[in-house]
């Protein structure tokens, strides 16, 4: 008897560990492209990730740091696909590398703010009383403050560069998430599934991580890619102000800020790093949306 | 020989915002090893509340509390907790929807450090009627009577003395009942359970206990064992009464 890997992962019968979870894995993927947004982020944020990886191979040997300065703001020609910035340096080029930018400041704030965010929501959710009433506190002075102008004073206070933006946004953007992993917890740790974990006697940090936060994920996750667009924004932002990247790195936002001064004459050079981060920006809010439908229990059939 | 349960005296007062509830007022019993306790009382007799603060789920005051002759302290530690545990009424919610039935079953065996995990994961499921190709299900693959079977096998895995069923029948549909307090019935056999069962259903609780607790208003009006009940030898009105109301509705001749 033969049976295809659709059916060995759609199995109503797993019998191994590792078949169930591939089985959860393989539906949850068939739900995603089942879901046209969803499916055009998910194809734009692979694209983006494609191109951070093969920049020199899609950049065909020009390098993004290569100055020219008598082709200076050259228009869009067959040698340079997209123009020239004002010290000649090509911006096809710089835009492929500028993926590899926009992709390390995601992945790093993701790795620094999602577990924060969790971490203390959780706790304060699970354990409540002047736990609760501290770190929920310490939540609502960072919430206070317009995100934008304190990751600005942070970058300010920290120096700039690509590591210190990272800082300061993570430190601007953990507080929604500590609010979401706690409204969370709060429901959960009621369920009688929980309570019987406490009956068997399982340590407090062994029911936060091993029970609730992985209830918790769905919604972080979520959030996160829907965050994503605003994190290259403020990246952006910081760049445009001189905060973020230092020349001559290719950042997007630093080039839209370089492009600023000739944005009549020259529109190329500011308006080619303008869309890659309105795509890919886009692209990341469109799987937001998408994994949302995915994730909601609501909507299962 | 000491009982395996001995309450005296019990309080349970919720207090929200100001309003308290004083729901268990001075419940008093007690339960030898290998007998099994039942609850009855219609809803908002404290009953669960009993049972919650028996298992240290919820604060409770009493003169004293002990299980298997060692008083149950507030913080209750590992060994404590291996004592007793517990099945709860909703069958979908006291599973984690996440957690495959072999996870379920695998984290109080790792909680408390057994070995022979896989073989016991297998004995379990086989003691609850549970075949092997359920082990790598999710809850919502299982139906309501599987779900259960599942929530005993997790009660029963770490062999405890003491188990304490909260309503375990009521979510399920009728067919799937009897099944389910006929596992009950076969596992407390097998294993020499000390069990405390509390029910709604004055016919769940004569069918697996021998001695039964009546509650009203958070104290405890009778206590009878099973033989007098279905005799009728009962001293109090209220206890008539629900002997009445479980026969179901009779037809008054015209």
């Amino acid at each position: 008897m033969t049976v295809t890997l659709t059916q060995w992962l759609m199995d109503d019968r797993p019998t191994s560990r590792r078949q169930a979870v591939l089985g959860n894995l393989y539906r949850g993927t068939r739900a995603i492209i089942a879901n046209p947004a969803a499916l055009t982020g998910l194809v734009i944020i692979a694209v983006l990730i494609l191109v951070a990886i093969f920049a020199p191979l899609l950049a065909h040997g020009i390098s993004p740091f290569d100055q020219d300065l008598s082709k200076r703001l050259a228009p869009p020609s067959p040698e340079h696909w997209l123009g020239s910035d004002e010290l000649g340096r090509d911006i096809y080029a710089r835009t492929l590398y500028g993926a590899r930018v926009t992709l390390t400041i995601v992945f790093l704030v993701s790795i620094i703010v999602a577990p924060i965010g969790l971490a203390v929501g959780t706790l304060a959710g699970y354990l409540g009383g002047w736990v609760d009433r501290i770190l929920m506190r310490i939540t609502d002075v960072f919430l206070a403050f317009p995100r934008l102008v304190l990751a600005l004073a942070f970058a300010a206070a920290l120096g700039p560069g690509i590591e210190n933006a990272v800082i300061a946004i993570s430190l601007t953007a953990w507080p929604p998430y500590a609010r979401i992993a706690r409204a969370e917890t709060i429901t959960i740790a009621k369920s009688d599934f929980i309570q019987v974990v406490v009956l068997q006697g399982a340590s407090t940090l062994r029911i936060l991580f091993r029970h609730i936060v992985p209830l918790c994920m769905s919604s972080v996750i979520v959030r996160l890619t829907l965050d994503m667009a605003g994190i290259i924004l403020t990246a952006a932002g910081l760049g445009f102000l001189g905060l973020g990247a230092q020349p001559p790195t290719p950042e997007w936002g630093a080039m839209v800020s370089a492009g600023r001064e000739v944005i009549l004459d020259q529109w190329w050079v500011a308006t080619i790093p303008g869309i890659a981060i309105f795509v890919v920006s886009l692209g990341f809010n469109l799987l937001g949306d998408g994994l949302r439908d995915v994730f909601d229990p609501k909507a299962e059939r | 020989m000491a009982p395996m349960i001995d309450i005296e005296d019990l309080h349970v007062t919720f207090s929200n915002g100001g309003r308290s509830v004083h729901a268990v007022q001075g419940v008093s019993f007690s339960v030898e090893e290998g007998e099994s306790f039942g609850i009855v009382g219609e809803s908002g007799s404290g009953k669960s509340t009993v049972l919650k603060a028996v298992s240290g789920l919820i604060p409770s005051e009493s003169r004293s509390l002990t299980v298997n002759g060692r008083p149950a302290a507030e913080r209750r530690s590992k060994a404590d907790r291996r004592l007793m545990q517990f099945v709860f009424q909703d069958p979908y919610a006291s599973l984690h929807p996440r957690q495959t039935v072999d996870e379920a079953l695998r984290e109080p065996l790792s909680i408390h450090g057994l070995d022979r995990k896989d073989e016991r994961i297998e004995q379990a499921l086989a003691e609850v009627g549970l075949l092997p190709e359920h082990r790598f299900r999710y809850p919502h693959q299982l139906s309501g009577g599987q779900r259960q079977r599942v929530a005993i096998a997790r009660a029963l895995i770490l062999r405890p003395p003491v188990l304490l069923l909260d309503e375990p029948t009521s979510a399920l549909d009728v067919s799937v009942q009897a099944e389910i307090l006929n596992l009950i019935s076969r596992l407390r056999q097998a294993n020499k359970l000390t069990i405390i069962l509390v029910s709604h259903d004055l016919g769940v609780v004569a069918h697996l206990c021998n001695r039964i607790a009546i509650m009203q208003f958070g104290k405890i009006v009778e206590v009878v064992n099973t033989a007098d009940l279905s005799a009728g030898r009962v001293t109090q009105d209220y206890t008539r009464r629900l002997i009445e109301a479980s026969r179901g509705f009779v037809r008054e001749p015209s």
